[in-house]
């Protein structure tokens, strides 16, 4: 196979392209410009393939809404600030049915803030982002080769459930190059099942409408329902997360992401000063794979959620856990990359603290 | 040695990134686990510029370094920015011809190449950093020169046959001067 | 036997209209299903309606029709014309989504000369919400928010948005009109037809402007809220083609 050392914003490009992605619209913000950057040139070769650099956050998404209206594979990205902006866009595609890739590469904030790696948007991309109660699903890949499965999935999920798919990293996942190998190209034209309900002209059939307005809350209701229903089929088949060494743990670190790259290198630290630690690892955000952690805590009375921000994430831990382990919260917010040595410390702190060891 | 990390720090436009994207691109020849973290944002542009690369037998957690094992330091500012951080027993590269000052620290190795001089006497002192990486390779073992040409060659294949052979000949002047 | 000499247009569905007595959209909405008809074009044309009271406008005309967001009608609408360049699209805004809330996708897609037929129809105020002033009320006229009259150092002035476009690159045709007499019912389909054919003729950016009456928002009889328009209206945005560089761009 061949392997290609690339940077993880080029990686999610190149990932998209290959899932069909044929538009994709987008606006300059640090530390995500390698990625429009890559899609106007990648696009600039194929004949099928739309970019624009929109003059917005907010003209970008709506064009992403409208290219998914017309039927094709679409996606922009930002980073953080420029994520609140499309928020509203995001709502609308979610409320209108329509498949779209959101990609944001996370710095710290809030406000400005700065262009270092975090993950301060845990709760804005798993509680669906902005008005009206919808949900996105949440892919937070840990590596460049997960870079391109998780995005290629993106698209999957996204024309699967008619539902807006966010790829969630930071600024670490996006500028850090890492070998990684890519499946053959799809060929949209050819592989993609046809989609009934584009806009393409009302020709030999009624016209179609695409909207979210429903003025009668009867109507607006059962719409509710249906996402809802929606909502629950993604959260029955599409949780997914990774495990690691917790078969004889005593003790789980769950982190996601950038922080679960670092904390698998403090639980093989720890490990080899005997101590009996894993790593659970959620890849979906939402839905959260919350039965299976569950599951777990049936057995590992201890957690320890480390997070690049101030807790978020460990919230969903607790309520999935229950009163079934303690949960124990190590965060670094603002840009801060934690060591490894720093996580090993704060896991040895534990395993003291419950007398596990 | 099981993982080790690389720090190349200089002004921009030295070569610095280039330099650990070689590195970097040599690992995964070589079918090691690797990873290359450039710094990023305003201040890549024209000021400094530094990168850090791991090279790996297993999977790598961090692609940061604390306490890199080696560090390449292209100018002045470079040196006094990460001599303390450097791993005691690490190796320190500095580019002579720049470096004005020595480093204070007595556990770590200093190895001096005058890659500008060495550059101009191949015939572009823009390859001085190729020099570097000569070095680099020769002292630490850390990849194989083939892979390393293999990178550099791909690297720089829109620029011709010249290029390349002038690249190849300062990897190997900058090898033969810590033979 | 009789000679059927006028019908509704295949495009127009069979409702009736929300529209307040004397308002200018229904008018326009059936010009604008003229329009397709007579291009043939139903069959690929997609329509993007605004927020406000126009937002029911697919209600009406019978094409494929997919809704934005408040001001962002041009954005969509430029993601379903980049995609599917064979389609015909247009927007319809009101002064609000397009010269306030949307101005900026309104002048970088004139600026990109983006394939598409604006159809801005301006009355002036903020209809659906109540008649709050909108970015294109006149100096002095008293609004749900202006109850004194519009104040130029307070509230700002006019502005007219066409000229703005006007001055970007990427648009070719742009008319100004109003629907106030059957002469210039006329002359507003006229307009349409050729926003259409600039943008089927893959020229750039088109629009019409169309200068309509609100006579509930502005406390004007139908009757004089017309003449309102052809009075005092025309003054701060008179009729008339703003720019066609059709030729230039052939």
């Amino acid at each position: 196979m061949d392997r290609r050392l690339m940077c993880g914003s080029h990686v999610i490009g190149e990932a998209a392209t290959r899932a069909g992605c044929r538009f994709y619209a987008g606006y300059p913000i640090t530390p995500q410009n390698e990625l429009p950057e890559y899609m106007s040139k990648r696009f600039a070769k194929m004949d099928d393939a739309i970019f624009i650099q929109a003059e917005s956050e907010l003209a970008a998404i709506n064009m992403v809404m409208g290219a998914s209206m017309a039927g094709v594979r679409a996606m922009t990205s930002s980073s953080s600030p420029g994520i609140s902006l499309k928020q509203e866009g995001i709502s609308y595609i979610a409320g209108m049915e329509l498949p779209a890739v959101i990609v944001n590469i996370m710095r710290g904030g809030p406000g400005l803030g700065n262009i270092a790696p975090s993950q301060q948007d845990y709760f804005q991309a798993t509680r669906g982002g902005g008005h009206g109660g919808y949900r996105t699903i949440v892919l937070a890949p840990c590596s460049g080769q997960e870079m391109v499965t998780l995005t290629m999935k993106a698209f999957d999920l996204a024309d699967a459930y008619r539902t807006p798919v966010l790829v969630l990293g930071d600024g670490l996942m996006g500028q850090m190059m890492e070998p990684v190998t890519f499946p053959d190209p799809i060929d949209p034209a050819a592989t993609l099942p046809q989609k009934d309900w584009v806009l393409d002209g009302a020709g030999g059939r009624d016209s179609r409408l695409i909207a979210s307005l429903i003025l009668d809350p009867i109507d607006m209701e059962q719409h509710n329902w249906k996402l809802a229903g929606k909502y629950k089929a993604i959260c029955e088949s599409e949780t997914r997360h990774e495990s690691y060494l917790l078969d004889d743990a005593v003790l789980a670190v769950v982190a996601f992401g950038t922080a679960a790259r670092i904390a698998k290198g403090a639980v093989n630290r720890v490990r080899k000063a005997g101590l009996k630690v894993g790593l659970f690892r959620p890849i979906s955000l939402w839905p959260f794979p919350e039965k299976e952690l569950k599951a777990l805590s049936s057995t590992i009375k201890h957690l320890l959620v480390f997070e690049m921000n101030l807790g978020q994430m460990v919230e969903d831990v607790k309520i999935s856990v229950g009163e079934q382990a303690t949960v124990d919260f190590h965060g670094r917010p603002g840009g801060i990359i934690s060591t490894p040595h720093e996580i090993a410390g704060e896991i040895t702190k534990l395993i003291y603290r419950y007398d596990t060891g | 040695m099981t993982i080790t990390k690389t720090i190349f720090s200089g002004f921009g436009g030295q070569g610095v990134l280039v330099m650990g994207y070689v590195l970097a691109t040599s690992g995964m020849h070589d079918d090691k686990h690797v990873t290359f973290l450039p710094s990023y944002g305003a201040e890549v542009r024209g000021g400094t510029a530094n990168c850090t690369v791991t090279v790996s037998d297993e999977p790598i957690a961090s692609p940061v370094a604390s306490f890199p094992d080696f560090a390449v330091l292209m100018n002045t500012p470079s040196l006094v920015k990460f001599e303390e951080g450097i791993k005691a027993g690490g190796i320190v590269f500095l580019n002579s011809d720049l470096v004005e000052l020595k480093p204070k620290r007595r556990d770590i190795q200093v190895v001096s190449i005058p890659i500008n001089s060495i550059a101009e006497r191949v015939g572009n002192v823009r390859s001085a950093n190729m020099v570097m990486i000569g070095a680099f390779i020769q002292k630490t073992g850390l990849v194989s020169l083939k892979s390393v040409i293999r990178s550099v060659k791909s690297i720089f294949e829109t620029k011709g046959s010249k290029v390349h052979k002038m690249n190849t000949l300062a990897i190997e002047q900058g090898s033969a001067f810590v033979k | 036997m009789a000679k059927q000499v006028f019908k509704r247009p295949e495009a127009l569905k069979e409702n009736t209209t929300h529209y307040c007595p004397g308002c200018g959209h229904g008018i326009i909405h059936r010009l604008i299903a003229e329009v397709i008809d007579e291009l043939g074009i139903r069959d690929k044309t997609v329509g993007v309606p605004p927020a406000g009271c126009a937002v029911l406008a697919y209600n009406y005309i019978d094409v494929d029709m997919g809704e934005a967001p408040h001001g962002r009608a041009i954005a969509v609408a430029t993601g379903i014309k980049r995609t599917r360049p064979d389609l015909v699209v247009f927007t319809y805004q009101g002064d609000g989504d397009i010269a306030a809330i949307g101005t900026a996708e309104a002048i970088h897609a004139a600026s990109r000369g983006e394939r598409l037929s604006v159809i801005f129809v301006n009355n002036g105020v903020y209809g659906m919400t109540g008649g709050q002033m909108a970015p294109t009320t006149l100096l002095g006229q008293t609004t749900t928010t202006t109850p004194g009259g519009r104040l130029p150092l307070r509230d700002g002035f006019p502005l007219d948005l066409s000229q703005m476009l006007a001055v970007a690159g990427g648009s070719v045709y742009i008319e100004r009109t109003t629907v106030t007499s059957p002469k210039n019912i006329i002359r507003t389909k006229k307009a349409i037809k050729k926003a259409f054919q600039v943008q089927m003729d893959g020229l750039g950016f088109a629009l019409v402007e169309i200068l309509s009456q609100c006579p509930i928002n502005w406390k004007l009889s139908p009757v004089a809220a017309c003449r309102w328009v052809e009075e005092e209206v025309v003054k701060s945005y008179p009729l008339g083609v703003i720019k066609d560089a059709r030729e230039k761009s052939n």
